[in-house]
């Protein structure tokens, strides 16, 4: 079944962390090496928290997770997000 | 902070003796942090790894073999909904760690897919817990975890891992998926320990 | 349009009801007043949170259906498909009224957006409610487009239809080639009902060769469908830009 969305669908969550739009980001995933725009991954919201997945190898690439007084921010599956300057 | 939305109840019913924050449900919500492991049961493999490395491994013929016990619980999740009732049948835990030698205080429940939560032993143990493969008569459905999952109903569902395929006996305490990420390392209901510092 | 771009951390903000307007029997269109809305770009979402008396909360993404411009002042449209069930959706259609205040956080996402100065032409393929985000693009067209544009969108029978009038209006310009796909029934002198296929994406999409880039929303499964399509026709994944609404994300 598929039980998930867009990364675009992560966006709100993450502008409340960022000033810029990581969607829009080129990520590079840590487990296949594959590099795309962040809004193509595959995010899981029906969780306790919201994780995103490499559309290539379901490796996990980000995991927010929002209580009450913090938000925990997990970035280790990506080797990098490539954010234009300007 | 924030507002009232005038006339907005929000899904849920109210609960009798329900766990502070909680709401009762009468559907099966399916959570999922990713895709939907299949595994057929031939392929199927639980592993007890303890301390000192030994193994003690359980294919679904030899799993099903044990003495099963009919459970009816209520669980609870940390995402505020609450099931009355519930209705399993697996495998007690103390029949399947009855012949693990082990001194090891911490399990780490493995599952396929990768998912992985952290339960103190003791919590394991003493009618608390089991492998379940059936849920209301029926055999345990992939979005619910099966072909078999950890049931551990008195702390919140989360640390009941779908998909279960291993437990690592420890002696030190490591934290799992969700208790790496904000989520409390314990995680009792009725104490409303969702996240950590609670 | 320049204040979009402007950076900045987001939080929820509470907006008021401006206005609603039924589309169908189960979506309306919400028009909301947000002060200091900073303008979006065609194709954005923002989240809406509601909050019952005791604290209990839920959120959920919406396309904005409204393209900006400074003329606009500080109102901007929202389009709600009433989903079967649904703890957000029946709210924002049957209960929500006039006056009422609305959290949201907005405007986000800069991948699922149609910029003017694009190059290329623009294919918008649409099922259902995924059509909202696609009526921001096609309003922005209508104002600075350059480039053609098709829309195909896929609705269960004619009266899912939303936004009629302006899709009437579309069809009837030169710029833009307005498409209906029936699932289920189709109007007098529509002979075709069913699903998008891939006959249909070689009679009406635009070919690989034309350097399109191709928007598709609408419920998951949808949107799953017609990129596979996409794919298997020849198309670019890279300009294959996709918005899932989820498992269910109202009739299509
Ligand atoms: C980026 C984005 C933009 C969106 N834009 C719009 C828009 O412009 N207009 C619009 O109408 N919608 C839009 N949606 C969809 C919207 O966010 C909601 O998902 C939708 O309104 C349903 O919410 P709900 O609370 O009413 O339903 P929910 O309470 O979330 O549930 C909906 C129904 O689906 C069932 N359901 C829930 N989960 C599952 C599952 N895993 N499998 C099967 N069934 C399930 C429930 O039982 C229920 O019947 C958008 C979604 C995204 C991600
Ligand atoms: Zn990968």
């Amino acid at each position: 079944m598929s039980d998930y969305l867009d990364g675009n669908a992560a966006a709100g969550a993450l502008s409340e962390l960022f000033a810029v739009d990581l969607t829009a980001a080129i990520a590079q995933c840590n487990g296949c090496g594959q590099t795309t725009v962040f809004a193509e991954s595959r995010l899981y919201v029906d969780a306790p928290g919201m994780i995103a997945r490499c559309a290539g190898c379901d490796t996990v690439l980000l995991r927010v997770v929002t209580t009450p007084t913090n938000t925990y921010l997990d970035l280790r599956g990506l080797t990098y997000l490539r954010i234009p300057n300007s | 902070m924030g507002i009232v939305s005038p006339g907005f109840t929000g899904r849920r019913g109210g609960g009798t003796d329900l766990p502070p924050g909680q709401y009762l449900t009468h559907e099966f919500p399916v959570l999922s942090a990713g895709p939907t492991p299949h595994i057929l049961t031939d392929h199927w493999e639980f592993t007890v790894t303890t301390e000192t490395g030994e193994k003690y491994k359980w294919d679904w013929a030899a799993l099903t073999a044990l003495p099963a016990e009919e459970i009816t619980k209520d669980i609870h999740c940390v995402t505020r909904w609450s099931k009355l009732q519930t209705t399993w049948k697996g495998v007690s835990l103390d029949t399947l760690l009855a012949d693990v030698e082990t001194g090891a205080d911490f399990a780490m429940a493995h599952s396929y897919g990768g998912y992985t939560t952290n339960v103190p032993l003791e919590d394991l143990l003493d009618g608390q817990s089991w492998i379940a493969y059936e849920y209301d008569g029926e055999p345990l459905h992939p979005e619910h975890g099966g072909p078999a999952r950890l049931l551990v109903p008195h702390l919140y569902f989360w640390k009941s891992a779908k998909w279960v395929r291993g437990l690592v006996l420890s002696d030190t305490e490591d934290l799992g998926f969700w208790e790496t990420a904000g989520y409390h390392e314990y995680g009792d209901p009725w104490k409303e320990q969702r996240y950590a510092g609670d | 349009m320049e204040r979009t771009a402007i950076r900045r951390r987001l939080t929820w903000q509470v907006a008021t009801v401006a206005d609603v307007r039924r589309e169908t029997e189960t979506a309306r269109t919400i028009v909301l007043d947000v002060p200091d809305w900073p303008g979006h770009l065609a194709g954005q979402h923002l989240d809406v949170r509601l909050t019952a008396d005791d604290g209990y909360r839920a959120s959920r993404s919406y396309s904005i259906a409204s393209a900006w411009d400074d003329s606009h002042g500080s109102t901007i449209e929202l389009t709600v498909e009433q989903v079967p069930d649904g703890e957000v959706s029946p709210y924002l259609v049957e209960v929500l009224k006039v006056g009422d205040p609305l959290e949201i956080r907005g405007p986000v996402g800069g991948w699922f957006v149609w910029k003017p100065e694009q190059e290329g032409p623009v294919q918008l393929i649409g099922g259902g409610s995924g059509v909202v985000p696609m009526r921001a693009m096609l309003r922005a067209h209508a104002v600075a487009g350059t480039t053609p544009a098709r829309l195909l969108y896929s609705v269960r029978r004619p009266e899912s239809v939303i936004y009629v009038s302006d899709l009437k209006e579309l069809a009837a310009s030169d710029d833009v080639d307005v498409r209906l796909v029936y699932t289920r029934e189709a109007p007098a002198g529509e002979p075709r009902v069913g699903r998008i296929d891939a006959e249909l994406i070689e009679q009406y999409a635009f070919k690989p060769e034309d350097g399109a880039t191709t928007y598709v929303c609408g419920p998951t499964p949808f949107v799953e469908t017609v990129a596979d399509l996409l794919v298997a026709a020849g198309h670019d994944p890279a300009r294959v830009r996709t918005e899932r609404f989820g498992p269910t994300g109202g009739p299509r």
